[in-house]
């Protein structure tokens, strides 16, 4: 491939531009890009605004700049109402950034949720997480009708339907297909514990090819989980993202705990919380240590940081863990002023883009 | 009822054997019915599903019955109607996220699986549910699709 193509494909005029697709890519995503190269991803979540303002979208994206290679935009996560996740990322596309859609099967039947992936495929966007979604009780409109037309493992299918088959789950041919890179998510923490690595094997059988884990604050239930996945070769079929939580205190941490479903968060963790001086200081090195561990665990190919309403402490955690090594991922704005004016060399390139492939 | 859903999982071997020894009997019988009487019989048929399986299972007549892929555990019984479940948010108790009192359809389900001789069914990937054939007899669309 021509470098010096490559080159206005990264910094093209509009950021918003698409990339080029790869061979044997299924996106023409960067954080596709990232995973093949062979890279430890890091990706974080954005919370969406109670807003129409697109700046305040993009003042949140800045915070991560530099620090991950792509952006979960949530889907009226825990059935709270915000900005849709398709809105988010239209914003995010055109400011050049990778988001990772959420899609939730809560609010909308197989008819919408189609529409909604050609329309987010469109407007630029590259990855897909495809969830069943949180019951509608646990949000801000308990009154409202849970839709769960589809289940996450349909919706996988779904999406590779429309991708692969260029057709809709009708079998009414698609002009052009949706080129989706697409996930899913695993809780390896809760009950039925034995069955959750067939689990993750379903969703790989229905699709995913790359996962977003629940909260990881157990390394050793991890470590159990992945070893069972290693042995039936699941960390080869899709890239595993292990999820880090930050928690500002050991009230927090019993709260989500008790609170939200799906958390499983040890006893030693909120010991060690309730025992330090600095209890903000020691929820972001607990983070920062479980993204060292995380890395070590085979098998696993990044990390999925959601800092829920302490997103400014991204930066931080993933700089202090090291777990990007010399790598800088993409941020809109070139971070080397030189970058755009010169010829560049093409490990400048890739420094930056973070892929070398 | 809950307890006697709870009972027919903890029992998924025996239901297994049950069901495979009735099925050929049952659906040829329906065969038959479908040939001397047509369609007017369907209404009590699908009745007799309904009463049965309800009673068994808290069955939902989804109209696509996968109670022998499901560890004898109706999916159609999760809040969520996850078919391919569970889902994240299962309590450390194994009980339901949505209703706490209500243990997750899909820890029974895999459970009773793992008691099943053809358990490895579960892993089978169901499709979401065809929501025209709700309340439909499944017994019925077995026996003249067969």
């Amino acid at each position: 491939m021509s470098d010096d193509l490559d080159f206005v494909e990264e910094f093209g005029v509009n950021p918003g531009d698409p990339l080029v697709q790869r061979p044997g890519h299924v996106s023409h995503g960067r954080f596709e890009r990232v995973l093949r190269a062979g890279h430890f991803a890091v990706t974080t979540e954005i919370a969406p605004p109670d807003s129409v303002d697109p700046d305040e979208v993009l003042a949140r994206a800045k915070l991560f700049d530099g620090y991950v290679d792509a952006i979960n935009a949530t889907d009226g996560s825990g059935a709270n109402c915000h900005m849709s996740s398709l809105g988010v990322c239209a914003i995010l596309t055109r400011a050049g950034y990778s988001p990772i859609i959420q899609f939730s099967c809560r609010d909308r039947n197989r008819i919408a949720m189609q529409g909604d992936l050609l329309g987010a495929a469109a407007l630029g966007v590259c990855s897909v997480l495809c969830l069943t979604g949180d019951d509608v009780g646990a949000g801000d409109h308990p009154e409202a009708k849970p839709v769960f037309d589809l289940d996450s493992i349909s919706l996988l299918q779904t999406t590779k339907i429309l991708r692969d088959e260029s057709r809709f789950l009708s079998g009414r041919p698609l002009d052009a297909a949706p080129r989706l890179f697409v996930g899913a998510s695993i809780n390896p923490f809760v009950p039925p514990l034995e069955n959750r690595v067939d689990q993750l094997a379903k969703k790989i059988r229905a699709g995913a090819e790359f996962i977003q884990s629940q909260y990881c604050f157990d390394i050793d239930q991890l470590k159990r989980f992945m070893a069972r996945a290693c042995d039936m070769g699941l960390h080869e079929q899709a890239y595993i993202l292990v999820g880090v939580g930050v928690l500002g205190s050991a009230k927090t941490a019993k709260w989500l705990r008790s609170n939200v479903p799906g958390v499983h968060i040890p006893d030693a963790i909120i010991n060690r919380l309730e025992g330090a001086r600095n209890q903000k200081a020691e929820g972001r090195r607990i983070a920062v240590e479980l993204m060292q561990q995380i890395k070590e665990t085979p098998g696993v190919a990044g990390a999925h940081l959601m800092a829920y309403r302490h997103e400014e402490w991204v930066g931080e955690i993933v700089k202090q863990s090291g777990v990007l090594g010399d790598r800088k991922p993409w941020a809109p704005e070139p971070l080397d002023s030189t970058i755009g004016v010169v010829t560049p060399l093409e490990e400048v390139v890739d420094s930056i883009t973070g892929t070398d492939s | 009822m809950y307890a006697i859903r709870r009972w027919s999982s903890r029992h998924a071997r025996g239901l297994e054997r049950l069901y495979k020894a009735t099925r050929p009997g049952i659906l040829s019988g329906l065969r038959l019915v479908t040939r001397l009487f047509g369609k007017r019989l369907d209404r009590p048929i699908t009745a007799t599903e309904r009463l049965l399986k309800g009673a068994l299972f808290d069955c939902q007549m989804c109209g696509d019955c996968v109670l022998s892929k499901t560890g004898m555990t109706c999916p159609m019984n999760c809040p969520k109607g996850i078919r391919n479940g569970p889902c994240g948010g299962v309590r450390a108790n194994g009980m339901c996220e949505v209703k706490p009192d209500m243990r997750c359809v899909w820890v029974d389900a895999w459970n009773g699986a793992a008691k099943m001789e053809d358990g490895d069914a579960i892993k089978d990937i169901e499709f979401a549910v065809d929501h025209s054939r709700v309340g439909q007899s499944s017994w019925l669309r077995l026996a003249r699709d067969e």
